[in-house]
C-alpha cells in the first residue's frame, strides 16, 4: 500500500491494556494552567521508567471548564487502576497543588474511581474543609495564595496504551518535518495523548537486552547506524527513523490518531511508515496499518 | 399523566397531610387517594373531604388550592417523585424528606424541609422561619439535599444544618445558619443580624455587606475556588449576577465561641 510516494508497511502496532484518567486543571490565567499541566506531565513518557504515561490532551477555554477559568485537559495512564490512583495523588499533590491559583477536577464519568482529594486533604493539617455539590465532593486545602480546590475522587477507565507509528525518512530534516506534521494532525483527535517529547520518540525499544537487568533496550533493527551490523528493518536509503506513541481512552481513538498521523506523515522523503510490535505475543490489541482508513 | 388534587374545602384548623407523598399515591386510583387519611386538627378525616382527585399517578402529584397554607406536612418523608404545589403552602413542607422534588408556585410558611436528608425543594415565593432547620431539641437540621427560596426567608434558616445547600434569592432573617454544623447557605440579598451564631463549620455566603457578631474575625479577601461551581449551579435556577461568579469575597472565620471553623463570605467586588 502506498500514500503518494510513501509505502505503508503491511504490519501492525501492538498496543496494551492500560487504565486511564482525565484531569482538568484550571488557573487564573492560561499561562499558569499550562505551567501546572506541563509540570504534571513531565517525566511521564513511558511506564517502564516513569511508572505512568501522561500528556496534555488539549487547552480548554473558560466556557469548557467547571470554574470558568482557563484550563488544560490531561490524560494519565498506568498499567492498573491502583497505579493510576497513586500517580494522580503524587502528581496532583506535587505539581498542581504547588502551582499558584490552580484547581483540579475529575474529567471522566464512570463508576470506577480512585481517591485523590480525600488523601491530599491531610496537607491541610486540620484546616481543610469540603463542599459537596450534587454527588461531587470538593476538598478545600488552605495554601499561601488562598485555597486549593481538588475533587475528592477521579474516575478511571480501561484504556489503550502503546499505539504507534514509525516514520522512516531519507534524512533527519524531512523525517522531523513528517513527524511534526503527524503529531499536529493527531492533536485534533480527542481522548488521546502522545507521551513523548513533542509527541515523538527517537529511542524506540525492543523487549529485553543482552544485559540481564534491563527489561528493554534500543530497537537496533531501526537504528540507521547499525544497518551494517544487525538485521535491519530499514531500507538502504533511510537514514532516520522516528516513532510516535499514542495512548488513548479507547481503541477507536488510538486508531483514529494513527490514521491521521500516517496520512499527514506520508510526504516526499518518507520512504516507509511502519509500526512497532512484539510479534503479537505481548499486547492485547493489534492495529493493522492496512486496516486503517488511509484513503482520505 | 400526573394525579391532581384540587382543594374543595378549607380546613377550619390546620390539617396534617403527610400522606400526600408519591410513595403513598403509588398504585392508587383517584378513589383510593381520596380515602387516604389526613388529620383535621385532632379529627381523622380523608383526603377526599378536602380535595377532588383526578388523573393517574405517574410519579407526579399536583396540588392546587387557595387555602393550602393550612395544609401541613405535604411531602413529609418523601423519597422519590415530584410534588408540584400551586398556591401558598403550610408548615413542615418536605419534613425529613430523603429524595424527590417539591416545587411550590407560591409562598411557604415556617419549617420548609426540616431535617431533610436529600432531594430538592424549590419555593418560588417567600419562606417563613426555620428553613432546613433542626426541630427544637434536635441536634441536627438538614443533612443533605437542596432548598431553593426565590424570595426571602425569615429567621433561623439552616439552624444546625449538617450538610446540603440552602439558597435564598432575596434576604434572610436573623440568625441565619445559627448552630450550623456544616453545609452551605447562599443569600443573594441581605443577611439579618447574628448570622452564624454558634456555628461550628460550614459556609454562609452573602452578596451584601453585613454586620457580624464580634466572635467572627476577618481573615482575607480572596476568590474561593468552589464559589464559581456553586454559583454556576444556582444560576441554572435563578439569576446570579455575572460579577458574583468571578468576584472576590471577604472571609470571616467563626464562631469563636465554638470551633471557629465556620466561615461567612461577603462579596467584595
Amino acid at each position: 500500500m502506498k500514500i503518494r510516494s510513501t509505502e505503508i508497511v503491511g504490519t501492525f502496532a501492538e498496543a496494551f491494556k492500560m487504565w486511564g484518567a482525565r484531569v482538568i486543571v484550571t488557573a487564573a490565567t492560561k499561562q499558569w494552567s499550562q505551567a501546572a499541566a506541563q509540570s504534571m506531565t513531565g517525566f511521564a513518557t513511558s511506564v517502564i521508567g516513569c511508572k505512568c504515561e501522561a500528556g496534555i490532551e488539549g487547552a480548554l477555554t473558560p466556557d469548557q471548564t467547571p470554574d470558568r477559568r482557563p484550563g488544560v485537559s490531561i490524560l494519565l495512564f498506568a498499567m492498573d487502576k491502583a497505579s493510576v490512583g497513586k500517580r494522580l495523588l503524587e502528581r496532583i499533590g506535587q505539581c498542581i497543588m504547588t502551582c499558584p491559583t490552580t484547581a483540579c477536577f475529575n474529567g471522566l464519568n464512570g463508576d470506577e474511581t480512585v481517591q485523590v482529594g480525600s488523601q491530599l486533604r491531610y496537607f491541610g493539617d486540620g484546616f481543610q474543609g469540603s463542599k459537596k455539590l450534587a454527588e461531587r465532593r470538593f476538598w478545600r486545602i488552605p495554601v499561601m495564595d488562598g485555597e486549593f480546590t481538588v475533587e475528592e475522587s477521579f474516575s478511571v477507565q480501561p484504556a489503550v496504551g502503546g499505539g504507534n507509528i514509525i516514520i522512516l525518512g531519507t534524512n533527519e530534516k524531512n523525517t522531523l518535518a513528517a513527524a511534526g506534521a503527524a503529531t499536529r494532525a493527531m492533536g485534533s483527535i480527542k481522548d488521546i495523548i502522545l507521551p513523548f517529547p513533542n509527541g515523538v520518540v527517537r529511542s524506540g525499544s525492543k523487549v529485553g537486552s543482552r544485559y540481564k537487568a534491563l527489561p528493554a533496550s534500543t530497537n537496533d533493527a531501526y537504528c540507521p547506524t547499525l544497518k551494517a551490523v544487525t538485521e535491519s528493518n530499514l531500507p538502504a536509503d533511510v537514514n532516520c527513523a522516528l516513532e510516535i506513541v499514542i495512548d488513548g481512552l479507547t481503541e477507536r481513538a488510538v486508531r483514529d490518531a494513527m490514521t491521521a498521523g500516517i496520512r499527514a506523515a506520508a510526504k516526499p522523503g518518507i520512504r516507509q511508515i511502519t509500526a512497532g510490535n512484539y510479534g503479537g505475543n505481548l499486547g492485547q490489541y493489534k492495529i493493522d496499518l492496512h486496516e486503517l482508513d488511509l484513503t482520505a | 399523566m400526573a394525579i391532581f388534587l384540587k382543594q374543595i374545602a378549607t380546613p377550619d384548623v390546620p390539617m396534617e397531610a403527610d400522606n400526600i407523598t408519591p410513595a403513598r399515591f403509588a398504585g392508587q386510583t383517584p378513589a383510593g387517594v381520596e380515602k387516604l387519611a389526613v388529620m383535621h386538627g385532632s379529627e381523622p378525616r380523608r383526603i377526599g373531604d378536602f380535595f377532588s382527585v383526578s388523573g393517574q399517578f405517574d410519579g407526579t402529584i399536583n396540588v392546587e388550592g387557595d387555602h393550602l397554607g393550612r395544609v401541613k406536612l405535604i411531602g413529609a418523608g418523601m423519597s422519590r417523585g415530584v410534588i408540584q404545589v400551586d398556591g401558598d403552602v403550610g408548615e413542615h413542607l418536605g419534613a425529613a424528606m430523603s429524595g424527590g422534588e417539591i416545587r411550590v408556585n407560591g409562598n411557604a410558611t415556617d419549617w420548609v424541609g426540616p431535617e431533610m436528608s436529600g432531594g430538592r425543594i424549590e419555593i418560588h415565593g417567600n419562606a417563613g422561619h426555620m428553613v432546613g432547620s433542626a426541630y427544637r431539641g434536635a441536634a441536627m437540621g438538614m443533612t443533605g439535599g437542596e432548598i431553593i427560596i426565590h424570595g426571602n426567608a425569615r429567621n433561623e434558616a439552616g439552624n444546625a444544618m449538617r450538610n446540603g445547600v440552602i439558597a435564598i434569592g432575596g434576604n434572610s432573617g436573623d440568625f441565619t445558619g445559627v448552630n450550623m454544623l456544616s453545609g452551605s447557605i447562599f443569600v443573594l440579598g441581605e443577611l439579618g443580624i447574628r448570622t452564624g451564631a454558634g456555628m461550628k463549620r460550614g459556609s454562609i455566603v452573602s452578596m451584601k455587606e453585613a454586620t457580624l457578631l464580634p466572635t467572627f474575625s476577618y481573615s482575607c479577601t480572596y476568590r474561593p475556588g468552589y464559589m464559581t461551581l456553586y454559583l454556576l449551579h444556582l444560576s441554572q435556577i435563578f439569576a446570579v449576577a455575572e460579577e458574583y461568579l468571578e468576584g472576590s469575597y471577604k472571609r470571616y472565620c467563626g464562631d469563636s465561641v465554638e470551633l471557629n471553623r465556620g466561615e461567612v463570605l461577603l462579596y467584595a467586588g
